[in-house]
């Protein structure tokens, strides 16, 4: 990975709370398990190594107690690393003077709180403005900037109010609004918006979402909510017990659980929402080439045990699909052109449509449902089966699920195709 | 068995040596005290009692409301009706000098405490022993020290009410939130900067009831601070007690309560809103308030733009 692509990177980082912490770091490196360090050592965060790029979203999901935020605030150097370095834009945050680490945290990085930890004897405006006035911006021109964001944030007319009038949502706005304002590349957010209620969180997630999309901050997000981390994550990490024990996109997370920890963890995730046309689907195998002959197509049918097949163009593009019926007809009647059978109603869908979107047009196809690229290639199908698989959190199943095609009766196939045959007709063999 | 410690022997020495040792550090103490007093007596006392009686109803006005005003020139009034106004005087100025001089030491060792645990585990035990040692113990190595009258009472007030004043600035500083003081780091504030904008003011009730207690437990010295010899309301309590004048010590007795009440009411108002400072500065705020949206309006007239609500969450 290129260099500047990176905005934060973690290596090798240990946080161990109470006495002896670099005994219990050289320990833990050697393979001593957690639990017996003893009772007065608390090994928080055990060799967490990560890279952030820019523009990215990255979770930090686990349950509670798993050193999400013990992890969180190493990367602005609230809690001092034990072990191990952060990276912040290229430059080390660990091991440098309070005063240039002060810097870094005024020009580099900012956070969201969990509980907000607004100023409560300023008022709004004032709260948004702290970063800059940090910064050392005079009152004029932050001010002006600390409006702009308020804005931004759905805050116009309450820049004079205090945090005490506001709704919790509202004064989540202020939080990120205040580290919006410092104008720092990377943006760390502690169960940011954990306290508050779920309609109002789903809220924020979108306007979350959609700001990272203007202005392309790079976020790091803890969260101990599954279904949030995988909502607004571009990759995740799983933590436990102070480890990280898989990042991966969310889909990774899903499909391919590195360990039953993070398997059960996924269990009760709303799968229809994350997993997406692409993750379930399975290598096409009745394909044929629009220019192939129905006898070709045909055989393939037999061969493959279906009862029809997409056929695509030179460039896989889809043109349509066959019934092996009409493929039948034409064979027997020496027809040499597939075009006359070729119906266009594929209905296919796109890799990133969502499962939930999946279920009609599964229902509607009379094949397994077909995947297409964003070049209308056709990638994939997803048989019924494969679907329900997926649904039941069976991600294996979901592969192996075979599609129950009702071809055509096989010894009436094979008497039409040697019939063919012997009458000598040539065709080019082109299927798939 | 007869084992005697001799800690009277040491104690008295050690004193025996500061006093020769410490001599040039002790005289001048003594001048500082005896002209803090002089000024904030002289201030009290210059002007004739009904003048400085309208100020203080002025000031109580301004802090609490027209009730404590008229109280608390009534109170002075009866003061000046049985005859203590001097005393009172005296006794308010070596009061004020001693509880400024404990808040000035107690506000910056009980910050230093607030941010060391090893500095609060030291002052801790130190505190205790400065609150409950009987006041009569530590007076006659004052007296040694710092020889009869105003400096010895001041000093021995200082360390009775010390106490409270360092053990809630730090507790006031210690319970701001740790997030909001962590919010300062985070966005790279100097801890400097983060007491002074973030823990400070968040501390402030809490420190202000120190400075409310510190001063009432300054009060409560008066008569020992007589029986060195300093001036006010305390000399005519140790009078009457010599003289079994039941009515002198309790015109003294009651001119004592009465400055008790209006310093605890002053000191308990500050920072609360009440009052008609308080009262100007919400006006003066609200005013800005609707400035602004008046600024807003006008703003959102020229764009024609519809104004976007705050998150579409209805208020
Ligand atoms: N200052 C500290 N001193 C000692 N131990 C600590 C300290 N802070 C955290 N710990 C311990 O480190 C572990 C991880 O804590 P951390 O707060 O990072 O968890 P978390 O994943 O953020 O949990 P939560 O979801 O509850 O916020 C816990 O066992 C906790 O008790
Ligand atoms: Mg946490």
């Amino acid at each position: 990975m290129n260099d500047d692509t990176i905005a934060l990177r973690a290596e090798g980082l240990y946080k161990v709370f109470g006495r002896h912490a670099d005994e219990a770091v050289i320990a833990l490196h050697r393979g001593t398990p957690r639990d017996e360090l003893g009772a007065a050592t608390t090994a928080a965060v055990i060799d967490a190594s990560f890279e952030v790029r820019h523009g990215e979203i990255f979770v930090v999901m686990g349950l509670s107690g798993s050193g999400k935020s013990t992890l969180i605030r190493m990367l602005n150097g609230l809690h001092g690393a034990t072990a191990g370095t952060v990276e912040v834009g290229g430059e080390r945050l660990t091991d440098i003077s309070p005063k240039r680490l002060r810097e870094i945290r005024r020009r580099r990085i900012s956070m969201v709180f969990q509980h907000f930890a607004l100023l409560p004897h300023r008022t709004v405006i004032d709260n948004v403005a702290y970063g800059l006035e940090i910064q050392g911006v005079e009152r004029d021109e932050r001010i002006a900037r600390a409006r702009r964001v308020t804005e931004i944030v759905g805050l116009q007319g309450w820049e004079e109010k205090h945090p005490s009038e506001l709704s919790g949502g509202m004064q989540q706005r202020v939080g990120l609004a205040r580290a919006l304002a410092a104008d720092t590349d990377v943006l760390l957010m502690d169960e940011a918006f954990s306290a508050l209620d779920p309609l109002i969180r789903r809220e924020m997630q979108d306007q979350l979402l959609e700001l990272q999309a203007e202005l392309g901050k790079t976020i790091i997000f803890i969260t101990h909510d599954l279904n949030e981390a995988m909502y607004i994550g571009d990759r995740i990490a799983v933590m436990r017990d102070g480890r990280i024990v898989q990042i991966g996109s969310p889909e990774d997370i899903l499909t391919n659980p590195a360990n039953d920890y993070v398997e059960q963890f996924v269990q009760d995730v709303d799968r229809t929402k994350v997993l997406t046309a692409e993750s379930v689907m399975r290598k096409p195998r009745a394909v044929v080439h629009v220019g192939a002959g129905p006898r070709a197509a045909l055989t393939l049918m037999r061969d493959e045990q279906v009862a029809g097949a997409y056929v695509v163009s030179k460039d896989r593009s889809i043109v349509g699909w066959v019934r092996d019926r009409d493929v039948f007809d034409l064979v027997r009647r020496g027809v040499k052109d597939l075009s006359s059978v070729i119906q266009s109603d594929h209905g296919a869908v796109a890799t990133d449509t969502a499962l939930a979107d999946l279920f009609i047009p599964s229902l509607e196809a009379a094949l397994p449902l077909g995947v297409l690229d964003s070049r209308d290639r056709l990638v994939g199908v997803i048989p019924r089966v494969t679907l329900l698989a997926a649904l039941g959190g069976e991600p294996e199943a979901a592969v192996q699920a075979a599609p129950r095609p009702d071809p055509m009766p096989t010894a009436e196939v094979d008497q039409v195709l040697e019939a063919a045959v012997g009458a000598g007709a040539a065709e080019p063999k082109e299927a798939l | 068995m007869d084992i005697r410690i001799p800690v009277g022997t040491w104690i008295a020495d050690f004193f025996d040596w500061v006093e020769v040792a410490f001599g040039w550090f002790f005289e001048p103490l003594r001048s500082l005290f005896l002209g803090l007093y002089d000024a904030v007596a002289w201030v009290f006392g210059t002007p004739p009692a009904l003048v400085v009686i309208a100020l203080v109803a002025v000031g109580a006005l301004l802090a609490r409301g027209w009730r404590f005003a008229i109280g608390s020139a009534l109170g002075l009034l009866f003061i000046v009706g049985v005859d203590q106004w001097d005393n009172a005087v005296a006794s308010l100025s070596l009061v004020l000098v001693a509880a400024f001089l404990a808040i000035a030491a107690a506000v910056p060792l009980g910050i230093w405490a607030a941010r060391n645990d090893r500095v609060s585990k030291t002052l801790k035990p130190i505190l205790d022993f400065l609150q409950t040692l009987p006041a009569f113990v530590y007076l006659p190595p004052a007296l040694a020290l710092l020889r009869i009258g105003v400096a010895p009472a001041v000093i021995a007030t200082f360390i009775f009410a010390i106490a409270p004043g360092v053990r809630l600035t730090e507790l006031g500083i210690r319970g701001v939130d740790k997030e909001v003081v962590e919010a300062g780091q985070a966005f790279g504030a100097h801890p400097r900067r983060i007491l002074r904008q973030i823990q400070l003011p968040l501390a402030m009730p809490s420190i202000m009831a120190g400075v409310n207690q510190v001063i009432m437990l300054s009060l409560s010295m008066v008569v020992i601070a007589a029986m060195v010899g300093a001036p006010g309301l305390g000399q005519d309590v140790v009078q009457s007690i010599s003289a079994l004048n039941v009515g002198l010590g309790f015109e003294a007795g009651l001119s004592v309560v009465v400055l008790a009440i209006l310093l605890d009411r002053f000191t308990a108002s500050f920072g609360k809103g009440m009052g008609l400072y308080s009262t100007w500065r919400r006006r003066r705020l609200a005013q800005r308030e609707a400035d602004e949206q008046a600024r807003f309006d006008a703003e959102i007239l020229e764009v024609g733009g519809p104004r976007r609500s705050p998150g579409g969450l209805g208020g």
